[in-house]
């Protein structure tokens, strides 16, 4: 076996050495009944060359989003990454390390994390950063029992225009932490009237921006209402890019930010892994989950890295800890700050300016469709289409003539008839104008 | 001048500083500055075109100030990130026997395959029809699992470790639930890593420790007190912490089945049984595996990982969304908790789970096979049994042997030496290894955790174990000055973690703003 050093002879000395006659002796204190002594029903093992013909035959199973016209949003974005990107991420010296409990020869690691931290503080327009999360629905879920700590309060207000994945994450958590979510409908026509919810029992209100419909919206107003009652308020965010173009959650008053941040430096690998980002007030951080890196300086005064404020973590607090993770997004954490880093201000803003052009281009284009209705005219590079009959069947058949056309909201709210013409449309720069004629054309021969 | 140039300048003010050079460099060791405090004005990584003409729809919800993004060229960064990750240990570079964490090496073949287009580059919420090949991964993948673990069904979502523990503490409750049973309480070992109190607290349970007895392993009859109609689970970790298989887990499972609780098993040690014993023939009826430690998906600097959780059949009814499953046209994704996913207990995370870390596991299986993994099992406990052999004498283990994949040492062999196990796990590094888990588990003074894993040559661990002969040795001789100075080689000394929680600085800022002119 490639991966295993020892040698038969080895393996005979080292016993010799701890005094057993055979491996199986070491195992003396696994019950009898429980002792495999044959492997099991599973195939043998296989030279390099197999398992990559095996593995590639069931990649070709799948049509890669980028081998045909994509429109695919909902939460997860397809970008370019730069190709330094990938080749960084792939030194061993990062992805084979581990979480930096031995800050004298991890400072690689602290470093980018710190910078990574910096980043995120920055575009999200709060003081503080964590080190990732899972993603963004556990994010979020995290963001919720965070206020509950913070206020003393165990309610929630959800808005309607949070990722139902999300919702779900969250409600999930509430249901067995024993908090209460209060869950607006999803309703991509009306604005919501979440501030009238708000109560002296709220710990905050979840709101999205640019929501699951596309939307965005100033929530400072919302702010405002939320901090006269004691309230805090979540801002969360799918597509991170949105932020080079859009207000960011701070300037609004956010008390917390949750988000995804797969669309700088990740690819979509179907849904997974991808980066949580947290983001906070300064005043907040002691009710913050999971791991900071801190500045200070080592014995002889000079600056280094270090993880800190862990006394809020498992590992010292254990059940009365802020959350129970531990291993995080590390390395997807380092592909979002290598590939914010190339961006830069300039690159980051032009990014955003890119997308939504294309997004604003396709829009048009799409809206032209008889029978398509554009819903939301305030949108950054996703909207949503009322399209004249089932959008599940429509994406099927537009499948079926080579274009992944979006997601149809009936994927994530299959029990709400009143959303099942609704399509979700996604564009980035990826997008050329060729690829949207042909959405267009091709959208108008199956309707 | 920024902070960087000011730290530089500091080294050489006094001729040649603390770095000892003129530049702040010293050889390979490199003072690398924050991306920030670049000067970085009208450098940019990336070339964009200029957008489309386009009708803009943002309108008053325009982002109006500047972000403050440093811009920085391509080559600068391709330098910026080599020269950080040169200040990194990693399996890659040496042994890195960070007990309970299973630092194996990573093999690239699952790194190219993660890479294929038709895994890295398909979108979740895609038809199904055009991700067959995606769902048949996560369905052999969980094949395997269920197979190496006997258990009927798995949770694929989870990910990592801890999200695996909150994936079956939560289908313990909701489990409960649908007897209409109340059981709040869940006894925790107390050697369980600290995500176990962690997780139950984040379900709701309140916790109580299940004490450890002389011999390493759950107080049998203390826990059987503890036991009650209030009980809701027992979670342990077998092989425990402490790298000992607990002898009597059938008796344990017996006793937590008897009081009508679950069994959780923390399956953060599976490397040391795996392909020799399945969880299901020691009663287990609920166990995450973490696929970044037995599976060999690069631990990346702290993730990220995947935790799939083997479930039995009482508790397979509740697993979380979404659901892969064998349909009429192929694979089907049950989203919604409705006809076989009716009792789902809910969902917890984005999507459909780590598919990227699934690839790179199923590669790892299938490149070990069956024959391959029951060696993996024997290799890793055969090396941790080596070390404790090898340095039981030297150093002090409070259990006797023998092991299972890692080898625990306290610090009595330090008593009266003004040496701590910190202290031994700093000097470590100068002789070019990094440390072992230090002061985990809790049950033991001082605790030294050794986790080899199979993939070390016997050559290299000959290697650790003189140097940590020598280093017990010297710590006995009294030489407590070297050990209280080390690391002195790194490119980092001790580092300041008091100072750095006190007055913690999380992010960098910009330098305040030179004061305008007060007449302005
Ligand atoms: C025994 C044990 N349990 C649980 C965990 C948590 O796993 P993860 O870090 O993947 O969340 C760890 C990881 O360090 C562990 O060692």
């Amino acid at each position: 076996m490639r991966y295993l050093p020892l040698t038969e002879v080895e393996r005979r000395d080292m016993l010799a050495v701890i005094g057993v006659p055979t491996v199986d002796a070491l195992f003396r204190d696994v019950p009898k009944a429980a002792w495999c002594s044959e492997p099991f029903d599973l195939p043998p093992h296989q030279g390099e060359l197999q398992v990559e013909r095996a593995l590639a035959k069931l990649a070709a199973q799948n049509v890669p989003a980028g081998s045909v016209p994509s429109f695919l949003g909902a939460g997860v974005y397809r970008h370019h990454v730069p190709a330094t990107v990938d080749h960084i991420i792939q030194r061993g010296e990062f992805m084979t390390s581990y979480t930096p409990y031995q800050p004298e020869v991890t400072q690689g690691t602290l470093q980018y994390l710190f910078e990574f931290q910096t980043q995120v503080a920055l575009i999200t327009g709060m003081d503080v950063a964590n080190a990732s999360m899972y993603d963004g629905a556990s994010a979020t879920a995290e963001a919720v029992m965070m206020a509950n700590r913070v206020t003393r309060r165990a309610r929630a207000v959800i808005s309607g225009g949070l990722h139902p994945h999300y919702r779900e994450t969250t409600a999930t958590h509430a249901h067995f932490a024993g908090f209460t979510v209060e869950q607006f409908a999803p309703n991509p026509s009306a604005d919501e009237d979440l501030a009238a919810s708000i109560d002296d029992k709220t710990s905050c209100v979840v709101v999205q921006n640019p929501d699951f419909f596309g939307k965005v919206r100033d929530y400072s107003a919302l702010a405002a209402a939320a901090h006269a009652k004691g309230a805090l308020l979540v801002v969360v965010v799918n597509e991170i890019v949105s932020l080079g173009a859009v207000i960011p959650p701070g300037e609004m008053g956010a008390d917390i930010v949750a988000a995804e941040g797969q669309s700088i430096g990740n690819p979509l690998t179907f849904g997974g892994p991808h980066v949580g980002l947290f983001a906070t007030r300064d005043k907040y951080v002691r009710q913050m989950p999971g791991r900071l890196v801190g500045q200070t300086v080592d014995a002889d005064g000079r600056r280094g890295w270090v993880l800190t404020l862990s006394t809020r973590e498992q590992h010292i607090r254990r059940e009365k800890a802020t959350s129970n993770i531990c291993t995080n997004a590390g390395l997807c954490a380092l592909a979002f700050t290598i590939h914010m880093s190339l961006l830069g201000e300039t690159g980051f803003v032009g990014l955003a300016e890119l997308n939504h052009a294309h997004a604003s281009i396709l829009a048009d284009k799409l809206a032209a469709v008889p029978g398509v209705k554009l819903l939301n005219d305030g949108f950054f590079n996703e909207f949503t289409l009322a399209l004249p009959k089932p959008a599940a069947g429509v994406v099927e058949a537009l499948v079926a003539k080579g274009v992944l056309a979006g997601v149809p909201v009936s994927r994530l709210y299959p029990d709400r008839p009143e959303l099942a013409n609704l399509l979700l449309v996604a564009a980035t720069e990826i997008n050329t104008e060729a690829d949207m004629d042909e959405f267009a054309a091709k959208l108008q021969e199956v309707l | 001048m920024n902070e960087w140039s000011k730290a530089i300048s500091n080294f050489t003010t006094d001729g040649l500083g603390v770095s000892g050079t003129y530049s702040g460099h010293r050889g390979l060791q490199i003072e690398e500055p924050l991306l920030f405090e670049r000067d970085s004005e009208g450098r940019c990584g990336v070339d964009l075109p200029e957008p489309p003409k386009a009708r803009n729809r943002l309108g008053a919800n325009a982002r109006k100030g500047r972000i403050g993004l440093p811009g920085i060229s391509e080559p600068e960064i391709v330098r910026h990130f080599t020269r950080l990750s040169q200040k990194n240990y990693a399996i890659d570079t040496g042994l890195y026997p960070l007990g309970s964490c299973t630092m194996k090496h990573n093999p690239r073949l699952n790194e190219k395959m993660a890479r294929l287009p038709g895994f890295a580059d398909i979108h979740p919420l895609q038809p199904v029809s055009t991700v067959q090949g995606a769902l048949a991964v996560i369905d052999q993948l969980a094949h395997w699992l269920k197979v190496l673990t006997g258990m009927p069904a798995v949770a694929m979502s989870p990910a990592a470790g801890a999200h695996g523990e909150l994936c079956g503490m939560m289908a313990i409750r909701a489990a409960h639930d649908a007897k209409g049973e109340t059981r709040n309480k869940v006894l925790v070992a107390e050697s369980a890593h600290g995500t176990n109190p962690a997780t139950a607290a984040a379900c709701g349970f309140t916790v109580e420790a299940v004490p450890a007895n002389a011999r390493g392993r759950v107080d049998l009859a203390a826990m059987k007190a503890q036991l009650g109609p209030d009980v809701a689970a027992v979670m342990l970790t077998n092989p425990n912490t402490c790298g000992l298989f607990e002898t009597e887990i059938r008796e344990i499972a017996d006793a937590v089945h008897a009081a009508g609780a679950y069994f959780y098993c923390d399956g953060a040690n599976f490397n040391a049984i795996v392909g020799r014993v399945r969880p299901a023939d020691l009663g287990v009826d609920v166990m995450h595996i973490n696929l970044h430690k037995t599976f060999s998906t690069p631990h990346g600097g702290g993730g990220p990982g995947a935790g799939p959780v083997v479930l039995a059949a009482a508790l397979a009814p509740f697993a979380p969304l979404p659901w892969v499953v064998h349909g009429r046209n192929g694979f089907e994704v049950l989203e919604k908790a409705e006809g076989d996913a009716a009792q789902a207990f809910g969902r917890l995370k984005g999507f459909h789970g780590q598919m990227g870390m699934f690839v790179r596991a199923l590669a790892y299986m299938m490149s070990h096979g069956a024959d391959g993994l029951r060696q993996v099992a024997s290799d890793a406990v055969l090396n941790a049994n080596y070390i404790l052999a090898s340095l039981k004498d030297d150093m002090s283990a409070p259990f006797e042997g023998p092991c299972m994949h890692e080898a625990l040492f306290d610090d009595r062999f330090l008593k009266d030496t003004g040496v701590t196990t910190l202290d031994m796990a700093k000097a470590l590094i100068d002789e070019g290894f990094h440390p072992m888990t230090m002061y985990f588990p809790l049950v033991v003074h001082g605790a030294l955790l050794i986790e080899p894993t199979e993939t070390e040559s016997k050559a290299t661990l000959d290697r650790f174990i003189g140097v940590l002969k020598a280093l017990a040795a010297e710590a006995k001789e009294g030489k407590v000055e070297k050990f209280r100075a080390a690391p002195t080689l790194t490119p980092r000394r001790r580092l300041d973690e008091t100072g750095a929680a006190r007055q913690p600085v999380l992010r960098w800022r910009r330098p305040e703003e030179p004061a305008r002119d007060a007449a302005e």
